[in-house]
C-alpha cells in the first residue's frame, strides 16, 4: 500500500483523487488465529499494531460489533496528558507521551499531536501546592511540569477571568508543555491501517457473541461472523467489559460503567492555543484546529449504558466555562455527545492476564484511555506476546484491589463516580 | 427594481429600522430577519464557506442555513455564528460578516478553492508530518504546519470583553408540550386545551403559525395565515395555555425533561427591565407532541453552491412573509410538485418566473396547471448541470436527463437566471424524537428518514411524520392533541383547507452525474466527490464517512445536508440508503448560547458560604481566603505586615499569650437516640460508648476500604446525644456516610444524625492566658481544672448568651472551643475579644493555625488525602482491638501494610530557608535531573516556637529515618536543600502546655 | 431523570445522590472473611440491564432510596425506601410533610 506523503497527495490530485486505496481491507474472517482482540477502538487496533510490529505476530484478528472506532476513541475530548501524582500513573502514561511524540511517522499517518500544552489552573496557595507536588513528582520521573504565575497564565490563554475579585480567583498553575492533544479518529484509523498493513485482519460489524472454551480455557469466540479460533483472547472493549466477560461467566468485576459526557462549540477563529482546566470543579477545555472549542466536565454520576446524557451536568459545565472564560457567554454549543467509561475502583486502568487461561484483559480506563491509546495497546501486546506484563503495566493487575494494592490518584477509594 | 415587492404578511412597511452590516447604514422593516433585510437591499453576498472561502448565498430562510452566518455586536460583546435567516433586526442592530479577509467581497483564503484536489477530504491525516529526524523531527514540523492552519481555520471570531448580558433559568410543568406552531401544533394545542389540558406550545420563529404563515392556502374559509392568526389569538386568550414564541426546544432528556431555549430580547435594542436576554427552559411535560415540520433538501449538481442558488421553499417565504423577491428571471429545479408552490409565490409578490428545470418526465397536472399560468419555460426530464456568474448567478445550464437511469444526454443548454430556485424533497425534522431514543426509519416513497417508534412519551403529528400535506397536518395535531391530554375532550372536526398546495413524493435523485465541484455540505465543503473519495478510502459506514469528510458537522448539523450524503455513499456502494446506516441526532438540536444554559450561574457559579463571625473579620483587617466554599480569615495583617510577619506574630502570640480562631467552619453533626453510642463504635476506630457524658474525644474514621476518611472531636452531651464534629471540608461527605449506614447497613439502630454545621458558631481560643479570658467573660459555670478538665464540658453564658465550652485543643495550647448560637457568634466573639484585651488576646487566621498545628503534628487534609492508613499517620493506637468498626477488615491487606508505604515524619530545614508544600525528598540530590523521590511535604512553615523552617511530610521509611538526613527536592521552585528528619511532634511532645 | 421519591414525589435526578450497587452483601461486621469483604467493597455485577443501586435523596427528605433502574435506558421500574422502617411510617401518611 501507498505510503501517504505530501507527493503522493500531489500524484493523487492529479489524477482526480480516484487511485487512493481503502485505508484497511475488509477481509472475511479465517477460521483461526493466534490472537484475537475483542474491541476495534483505540486500545484494540494499537494492541493489534504493536503485536505485530514489536513481537511479529501477524496472525491476529481485531473484532469491532459495529464500525471501527465507534467507542471512546472517536468520543472523547482528545487530551494527551502525563500529569499524573502516582508513580505507577506517571511512568505509564510519560511512556505513552513518548509514543504519542512519533505515533505520526510511526504511523504514516497524521494523527496531528500538537503539544500545544495542558495547564491545570490553580485557585488558592494551598491548591498550588497540590500541583507542586504532582509537578514535582512527573518531574523525579522525567516528565515535564512546570508552575506558571497568573502573569504568564493571562499572557498564554487570552480571555481568561484574572481578576481577583472573581469568585475562585487564579494564584497559578501547573503547566505540562508536552501535553496537548491529537485528532482522535485518526489513531483509531492510523492504527488500524498500520496493522493492516502487517497483515491484520480487522472484522468490522462483527459482534462477540459467546467465548469457546476447552474447559477452563479460552480457544476462540462465538460471533456475528460465525466461530473464530485463536490460541489467544485477548479484550480491549473499555465501556462494555462487564457486558463481555459476563458471556466468559465472569459476573464480577471491580469497574461500573458511567456516562461521561463532552461538547463541542460553534467554530470559531482559533484564540486557545492550550488545553485549561480548572481548580475548583471539573472542566477542561482546549480548541480543535477546526475552531470548535472542545470541552467536558463530570462524570453524570451513575451506571449507565446509554451514551446519553442528563442535563444537570450540562448545566455544571457551562457554568464553570464561564467562570474562567466570561466573554464566551454568547457562543454557542453545538454539539454533545456521550461515551461510557469502565470505571474502576481507584481510577487506574486494568491491563493483564487473564482472568481466565488463554484470556487477556484490557479495561477500567476511567478518564484516562484515549491519551493512553499508544502505551495501552503496547503494554498489553507484550503482555499478551510474553503471557507477563512489562514492568509498565505490571502493577495494573485485576487482583490489586483485593490485596489494597490500589493506585488511587485522586485519593476518593472504591465509589467510582468520584474518580 | 427593488426586490422589496408586496407587503409580506411578517413586516411593517410603515416601521423603518436602521441597522449596520459590515459598517454600511441599511434599513429594513418591522418583522423583518436580517437575511430578508439585506435581501431587500439587494445584498446577494452573506458569507464565506468554511474551506474554501467560497462566496455564499441564502440557502434557506430558517434555522438550518449553512451559510449565512453573521457575528452580532452589542458593544464589545461579540456573537459570532448567527444564521442571518433566524435574526430579526432592531434599530441599532450590528453584526458583521466572518471567516473573510480583508472583506466579505474579496477574500484571499479563496486561493484555497485552486487547490481543492490537494485539501479534498482527509488530506490532512497523510501529511505534515515532516521528517523522521533532524530538528523538525516528532511533532515540531505539525506544529509549524497547525500555526498556519489555525490562522486560517474558524469560522466567527469570539470576544474577549466579558459579557454583560443576564440569563436565566426556568422550569415548567404541564400536561402536553407542544413543539412547533404550524398547522399540526396549533390543532393540537388547542384540541389538547379544550380537554384542560395545560398545554405549552414552542415555536422558534418569532410569530407562530409555520407553514400558514407563508402559504397560499386557505384554512376554514380564510387564508391560512389569517386562520393561524385567529387560532393564535384563540391559545392566547386561555388561563392553560402558554405560548413561547422565539423559544427553540433543543434537548429531550430522560424521562420526558424537554430543554429549550428562549431568546427573550435578542430582537429589541435593550432587554426590558428585569428580562434577561436568553431564558433556559426546562420543561416536564406528561406528553410531548413533535410537530417540528421538515425540511426542503437542496440537490446536488455542479455550481450549486453559487449566491443565488436557494430552496424553492425559501423563495416562496421571502415572497410571502417579507415581500421580498429573489429573482426577475428565477429558474426552479425540483424533482417534486411541492416547489410548484415556490413558483406561484414569487409570481403572486411580482417576481418572474424564467423556466421550471423537473428532473422527472412524468408530472403531475396540477404541477403543470401552474407552470403554465407562469407562463414561463417548462423543461420536463431535464437537470441543471452548471451555474454562471461571480458573485451572484447570472445563468445556469440545463441537459436533459432520465431520472430512472441517471443518464445526461444532449447537448447542454444556457437558461438567464438571477436566482434559481430548488427542491430535492424534503426530510422530515425527527432531531427530538431521535435525541429521545432509537433509529429512525426510511421511506422509500417520500425518500426520507421518518420519527423511530417512541420510547418516551410523545406523539408527532403533520409533516414530522411525513404526511405533508395541511389537511393531513390538522387531523394529525386533532389526533394528537387529544390522545396527549389523555382523550379528555371531543374530538374537533378539522377545518377544511382549500387551494391545497401541490405535493407529491419526489423524484429519487439526489444528485445530477455533471462534472464539476457540486456540493454537499456547504459550510463545511464537502464535495460529491468527497464522498465518494471516503467510499474508495474504505470509510463508508455514516459515520466515518461524517468523520473522514467532516459532512453535517458544521453549525447547521446536517440539516439539509445528513440525507443527500448518505444517498450519495449509498449509491456508491450499490446498497439501499437504510443499510448505510443513519446517525443519532444528539442535542441540541440547534445551537444553543453557552451563557443560558449557566444562567443564574453566569457570574456566579458557587455560592460562598460565610461565618456567623464574617462581617467582623471583614471590619477588622481579615484577609479573607476560599476554603472549599467558605471564605475565612487567613490573617489579621497589621499595617506594613507580610502574609509570614502576620502568621509568625499570631502564632507566637497564641504561644505567649491567647489567639482566637473562628472554627464555625467545621462540620458539625447531632447523633442522637438511644443507640448512637453503638453507632459511634462503629463509625470511629476507637471506643465512644465509654466515653463519660460532657467529655469529649478525639475520633478517627476510615473508609470501608481501611483507608483514613476523616478526623474529628465527638462531643458527649448526654447519654444519647453526641455532637460530632468533622473537617471543614469533609462535613458533607461524613454526613453522607453516617445516612448512608443508618438508611441502608443498620436500619435496625435507633440513631438519627442532624447536620447542625450552620446553627452553632465556634471559636477557640487557646494560649495561656486562655483559661484567665475564660473566667473573665463566661457566667454560670466555673472554668477552672476541677470543673473543666482536659476533654470536658461545660455549659454556661457569655454576655448573656449560652455557650458550650469544651477543652479541646488543635494548637498544643490549653485551649477551648467555645459553642453558642449561629445568631448569637458575633456578640460571643466580641465579649471574647473585649475579655481578652487586657491579656494581649490576639484573632488569628488560617496561616497560624497550620503553623500551629504543624509544630504539634497533627494531621488535617492534607495528610488525610484519602491515600494513607491510620498506621501512615501513627494514629495505630486509635484503632481499637475490642470491637468492628467500619474498615478494621480491610486494614490487614497487604498493600495496607507493605513497607514501601509514604509515612508521616518531621522535617527540619538545615539551611533555614523557607519550605514548601508539594516539595519533594530524595536522599540525592539532583537539580539538573532530580530522581528517586522518597515522598513529599504535604505543609511548611516557619515555627516561631522552634525558630526553625519545619513541614511535615509523608515518606518511605517513615519513624525509621528519624535523625537522618535527606534532600528537598522541588524542581518546579528551584528550592533545594538538605533537611533533617525528625519526628512529627515538634513541639511540646509530651503536651504539658494544653494540660496547663 | 426523574426519581419518583417515595416521599417527596417525582424530583429531577440533580437532588439526588448516587450510593452505587444496590445487590452488594456486607458480610457480618465480625466477619473474617476477607474474600466476601473485597468482594464487597470491590466487586461490582454491572449489568447493562436493570440495576438496584441505591440513591440519597440528599437534597430533599435525605432518605435513601433502593432504587431499580435500567442501565440502557434508564427507565425507572422500582423505587422503595431503603430503610424498611421508614417505609412502614410513610405508607400511612398521605402527602407530603406539612
Amino acid at each position: 500500500m501507498a505510503e501517504y506523503s505530501a507527493l503522493s497527495i500531489l500524484k493523487n490530485a492529479l489524477s482526480g483523487n480516484r487511485h487512493w486505496k481503502p485505508a484497511w481491507r475488509k477481509p472475511d474472517p479465517k477460521p483461526s488465529y493466534d490472537v484475537i482482540v475483542i474491541g476495534g477502538g483505540g486500545h484494540g487496533l494499537s494492541t493489534a499494531y504493536y503485536l505485530a510490529k514489536e513481537h511479529g505476530i501477524t496472525n491476529v484478528a481485531v473484532l469491532e460489533k459495529g464500525y471501527l472506532g465507534s467507542g471512546n476513541v472517536g468520543r472523547n475530548t482528545t487530551a494527551v496528558r502525563s500529569n499524573y501524582l502516582l508513580p505507577e500513573n506517571i511512568r505509564f502514561y510519560e511512556q505513552s507521551m513518548k509514543l504519542w511524540e512519533n505515533l505520526s511517522h510511526d504511523l504514516n499517518y497524521n494523527v496531528m499531536f500538537s503539544q500545544r500544552g495542558v495547564l491545570n489552573l490553580a485557585h488558592t496557595p494551598a491548591q498550588l501546592d497540590d500541583y507542586a507536588r504532582r509537578g514535582n513528582a512527573m518531574r523525579h520521573l522525567d516528565a515535564d511540569a512546570e508552575l506558571m504565575t497568573p502573569e504568564q497564565i493571562a499572557r498564554l490563554v487570552p480571555g481568561i477571568d484574572m481578576s481577583r475579585s472573581a469568585r475562585f480567583p487564579i494564584v497559578g498553575g501547573l503547566m505540562q508543555r508536552r501535553a496537548g492533544t491529537a485528532r482522535h479518529d485518526a489513531v483509531a484509523w492510523g492504527y488500524a491501517r498500520g496493522a493492516d498493513r502487517r497483515g491484520v485482519d480487522i472484522l468490522e460489524n462483527c459482534a462477540v457473541t459467546g467465548f469457546l472454551r476447552e474447559g477452563d480455557r479460552v480457544v476462540g469466540v462465538a460471533t456475528t461472523r460465525g466461530e473464530i479460533r485463536a490460541k489467544k483472547v485477548a479484550v480491549a472493549v473499555a465501556g462494555s467489559t462487564g457486558h463481555v466477560l459476563r458471556m466468559a461467566g465472569i459476573e464480577r468485576l471491580p469497574i461500573e460503567s458511567h456516562v461521561l459526557q463532552a461538547f463541542v462549540s460553534e467554530s470559531l477563529k482559533p484564540f486557545l492555543d492550550t488545553v485549561v482546566t480548572f481548580g475548583m470543579g471539573h472542566f477542561y477545555m482546549g480548541q480543535s484546529d477546526k475552531g470548535g472549542l472542545v470541552y467536558g466536565g463530570d462524570l453524570d454520576g451513575y451506571n449507565s449504558y446509554a451514551q446519553r446524557g442528563g442535563l444537570p451536568i450540562v448545566e455544571e459545565v457551562m457554568s464553570e466555562m464561564l467562570a474562567l472564560f466570561p466573554s464566551l457567554a454568547p457562543v454557542r454549543v453545538l454539539r454533545s455527545w456521550g461515551g461510557v467509561c469502565d470505571m474502576s475502583m481507584d481510577g487506574s486502568p486494568i491491563i493483564t492476564t487473564g482472568p481466565l487461561p488463554g484470556m487477556y484483559l484490557n479495561c477500567g480506563w476511567c478518564y484516562g484511555g484515549f491519551k493512553a491509546t499508544p502505551i495501552s495497546g503496547w503494554c498489553f501486546a507484550w503482555t499478551i506476546a510474553k503471557n507477563a506484563p512489562h514492568e509498565l503495566n505490571a502493577s495494573f493487575t485485576l487482583d490489586r484491589f483485593h490485596r489494597g494494592l490500589v493506585i488511587d490518584d485522586k485519593g476518593q477509594g472504591a465509589t467510582p463516580r468520584l474518580h | 427594481m427593488s426586490p422589496r415587492r408586496g407587503n409580506g404578511g411578517r413586516i411593517d412597511r410603515t416601521r423603518t429600522i436602521r441597522f449596520t452590516f459590515d459598517g454600511r447604514p441599511m434599513t429594513g422593516h418591522a418583522g423583518d430577519t436580517l437575511a430578508s433585510a439585506l435581501l431587500a437591499g439587494g445584498v446577494s453576498l452573506f458569507g464565506r464557506s468554511f474551506k474554501y472561502h467560497r462566496p455564499r448565498g441564502l440557502l434557506s430562510a430558517g434555522v438550518e442555513e449553512p451559510n449565512a452566518l453573521v457575528t452580532v455586536l452589542r458593544g464589545e460583546v461579540r456573537e459570532p455564528n448567527i444564521p442571518a435567516t433566524t435574526t430579526e433586526i432592531h434599530d441599532g442592530f450590528t453584526a458583521v460578516s466572518q471567516n473573510r479577509f480583508p472583506s466579505l467581497d474579496f477574500d484571499v483564503g479563496a486561493v484555497n478553492g485552486l487547490a481543492g484536489p490537494l485539501i479534498s477530504a482527509g488530506f490532512y491525516y497523510k501529511t505534515f508530518m515532516g521528517p523522521v529526524l533532524g530538528p523538525l523531527k516528532g511533532t515540531r514540523f505539525w506544529m509549524i504546519c497547525e500555526r498556519f492552519i489555525r490562522r486560517a481555520a474558524g469560522l466567527g471570531r469570539a470576544g474577549l470583553a466579558p459579557d454583560t448580558a443576564r440569563y436565566e433559568r426556568m422550569n415548567a410543568f404541564c400536561d402536553v408540550l407542544v413543539v412547533g406552531s404550524g398547522p399540526a401544533g396549533l390543532m393540537a394545542a388547542s384540541t389538547a386545551a379544550d380537554s384542560g389540558a395545560r398545554v405549552i406550545l414552542a415555536e422558534l420563529e418569532p410569530r407562530l403559525g409555520g407553514s400558514a404563515n407563508w402559504s397560499a392556502e386557505t384554512i376554514d374559509g380564510t387564508p391560512a395565515s389569517e386562520w393561524s392568526a385567529e387560532a393564535v389569538r384563540d391559545l392566547a386568550g386561555r388561563d392553560n395555555v402558554r405560548l413561547l414564541p422565539r423559544t427553540t426546544v433543543w434537548g429531550y432528556y430522560d424521562d420526558n425533561t424537554i430543554a429549550a431555549l428562549e431568546r427573550v430580547a435578542d430582537h429589541k435594542p435593550a432587554p426590558a427591565k428585569g428580562e434577561p436576554r436568553h431564558r433556559h427552559w426546562t420543561i416536564r411535560s406528561q406528553k410531548v407532541v413533535l410537530a417540528t415540520g421538515a425540511f426542503e433538501r437542496p440537490l446536488v449538481f455542479p455550481g450549486n453552491d453559487r449566491p443565488g442558488v436557494m430552496l424553492a421553499s425559501a423563495a416562496e417565504r421571502y415572497a410571502r412573509e417579507f415581500g421580498v423577491v429573489t429573482g426577475d428571471k428565477a429558474v426552479l429545479f425540483v424533482n417534486n410538485d411541492g416547489a410548484y408552490a415556490a413558483a406561484a409565490g414569487l409570481r403572486e409578490a411580482g417576481g418572474t418566473i424564467a423556466a421550471i428545470v423537473d428532473m422527472r418526465a412524468e408530472i403531475s397536472a396540477e404541477a403543470r396547471a401552474i407552470a403554465a399560468a407562469a407562463g414561463c419555460e417548462h423543461l420536463t426530464g431535464h437537470a441543471v448541470v452548471g451555474t454562471e456568474g461571480g458573485k451572484a448567478l447570472s445563468g445556469v445550464k440545463v441537459q436533459r436527463f432520465d431520472a430512472a437511469t441517471r443518464r445526461l444526454s444532449g447537448e447542454p443548454r444556457h437558461l438567464d437566471a438571477d436566482c434559481l430556485l430548488v427542491s430535492g424533497g424534503w426530510s422530515p425534522a425527527i432531531h427530538l424524537a431521535s435525541q429521545a431514543g432509537t433509529a429512525p426509519r426510511w421511506d422509500d416513497g417520500l425518500q426520507a428518514f421518518l420519527p423511530p417508534a417512541p420510547t418516551q412519551a410523545w406523539l408527532g403529528a403533520g409533516a414530522f411524520n411525513g404526511r405533508f400535506s395541511t389537511a393531513q397536518a390538522l387531523a394529525e395535531g386533532i389526533s394528537a392533541g387529544l390522545t396527549a391530554a389523555a382523550g379528555k375532550g371531543r374530538p374537533a372536526v378539522a377545518p377544511a383547507v382549500g387551494n391545497a398546495a401541490p405535493f407529491s413524493e419526489p423524484a429519487p435523485v439526489f444528485e445530477v452525474p455533471a462534472k464539476g465541484k457540486a456540493f454537499v455540505d456547504f459550510q463545511h465543503d464537502v464535495t460529491a466527490e468527497d464522498v465518494r473519495l471516503a467510499h474508495r478510502e474504505g470509510f463508508v459506514s455514516v459515520e466515518h464517512l461524517k468523520r473522514y469528510t467532516t459532512l453535517g458537522m458544521a453549525t447547521d448539523q446536517g440539516k439539509t445536508s445528513n440525507v443527500p450524503g448518505l444517498a450519495i455513499m449509498a449509491e456508491t456502494l450499490g446498497k439501499p440508503i437504510p443499510e448505510v446506516g443513519t446517525t443519532r441526532f444528539r442535542p441540541p438540536f440547534a445551537p444553543v448560547s453557552i451563557g443560558a444554559l449557566a444562567a443564574e450561574r453566569f457570574g456566579d457559579i458557587k455560592p460562598e458560604r460565610l461565618t456567623p463571625m464574617h462581617d467582623w473579620h471583614a471590619d477588622n483587617g481579615a484577609t479573607l481566603y476560599a476554603a472549599g466554599l467558605w471564605l475565612r480569615p487567613q490573617i489579621y495583617g497589621l499595617s506594613g505586615e507580610t502574609v509570614d510577619q502576620a502568621y509568625v506574630r499570631e502564632a507566637r502570640i497564641v504561644r505567649e499569650a491567647a489567639g482566637i480562631v473562628d472554627v464555625s467552619t467545621l462540620g458539625k453533626i447531632a447523633v442522637q437516640g438511644p443507640d448512637a453510642a453503638e453507632f459511634l463504635d462503629r463509625v470511629y476506630t476507637n471506643m465512644f460508648s465509654t466515653l463519660p457524658v460532657n467529655k469529649a474525644r478525639y475520633g478517627l474514621m476510615l473508609r470501608e476500604d481501611g483507608f483514613v476518611m476523616d478526623d474529628g472531636t465527638t462531643w458527649r452531651l448526654g447519654e444519647h446525644d453526641f455532637l460530632m464534629t468533622t473537617t471543614t471540608a469533609n462535613a458533607g461527605k461524613v454526613m453522607q456516610h453516617l445516612e448512608y449506614f443508618l438508611d441502608v447497613v443498620w436500619p435496625d439502630l435507633r440513631v438519627h444524625v442532624t447536620s447542625v454545621t450552620d446553627q452553632w458558631a465556634g471559636a477557640a481560643i487557646g494560649g495561656p492566658k486562655a483559661r484567665e479570658i475564660l473566667a473573665a467573660c463566661v457566667t454560670g459555670t466555673a472554668v477552672d481544672n476541677a470543673a473543666m478538665p482536659f476533654m470536658g464540658i461545660v455549659k454556661g453564658d457569655i454576655a448573656g448568651a449560652p455557650v458550650t465550652i469544651c477543652r479541646l485543643s488543635f494548637s498544643g495550647e490549653m485551649a477551648f472551643e467555645v459553642y453558642c448560637g449561629a445568631g448569637h457568634g458575633t456578640h460571643v466573639w466580641e465579649a471574647l475579644i473585649e475579655a481578652g484585651k487586657p491579656y494581649g488576646l490576639v484573632p488569628y487566621g488560617l496561616e497560624a493555625l497550620g503553623t500551629l498545628r504543624i509544630e504539634k503534628g497533627h494531621v488535617t487534609g492534607a495528610e488525610i488525602d484519602g491515600r494513607t492508613t491510620a498506621h501512615d499517620l501513627h494514629l495505630d493506637w486509635m484503632l481499637s482491638k475490642k470491637k468492628p468498626f467500619i474498615g478494621s477488615a480491610m486494614l490487614g491487606r497487604e498493600g495496607l501494610v507493605s513497607d514501601e508505604r509514604l509515612s508521616l515524619v518531621g522535617l527540619i530545614a538545615r539551611d533555614n530557608r523557607p519550605l514548601n508544600g508539594g516539595a519533594h525528598v530524595v536522599d540525592y540530590p539532583d537539580e539538573e535531573r532530580p530522581r528517586y523521590s522518597l515522598g513529599h511535604l504535604t505543609a511548611a512553615c516557619y515555627s516561631p516556637a522552634l525558630g526553625k523552617h519545619i513541614a511535615l511530610a509523608l515518606i518511605r521509611g517513615g519513624k525509621a529515618r528519624h535523625g537522618t538526613r535527606a534532600y528537598i527536592s522541588d524542581p518546579l521552585r528551584k528550592r533545594f536543600g538538605e533537611v533533617e528528619i525528625v519526628s512529627h511532634h515538634f513541639f511540646d511532645p509530651e503536651g504539658t502546655r494544653l494540660h496547663g | 431523570m426523574l426519581i419518583p421519591c417515595p416521599y417527596c414525589g417525582p424530583r429531577d435526578v440533580s437532588e439526588f445522590t448516587y450510593q452505587g450497587d444496590a445487590g452488594r452483601v456486607r458480610p457480618d461486621p465480625a466477619s473474617t472473611d476477607q474474600a466476601a469483604w473485597n468482594a464487597y467493597v470491590y466487586d461490582r455485577t454491572n449489568p447493562a440491564g436493570d440495576h438496584h443501586e441505591y440513591w440519597q435523596h440528599s437534597g430533599g427528605c435525605r432518605s435513601h432510596l433502593k432504587v431499580t433502574r435500567n442501565t440502557l435506558s434508564h427507565r425507572i421500574l422500582d423505587v422503595a425506601f431503603a430503610r424498611p422502617s421508614t417505609a412502614h411510617a410513610s405508607s400511612r401518611r398521605q402527602g407530603p410533610r406539612p
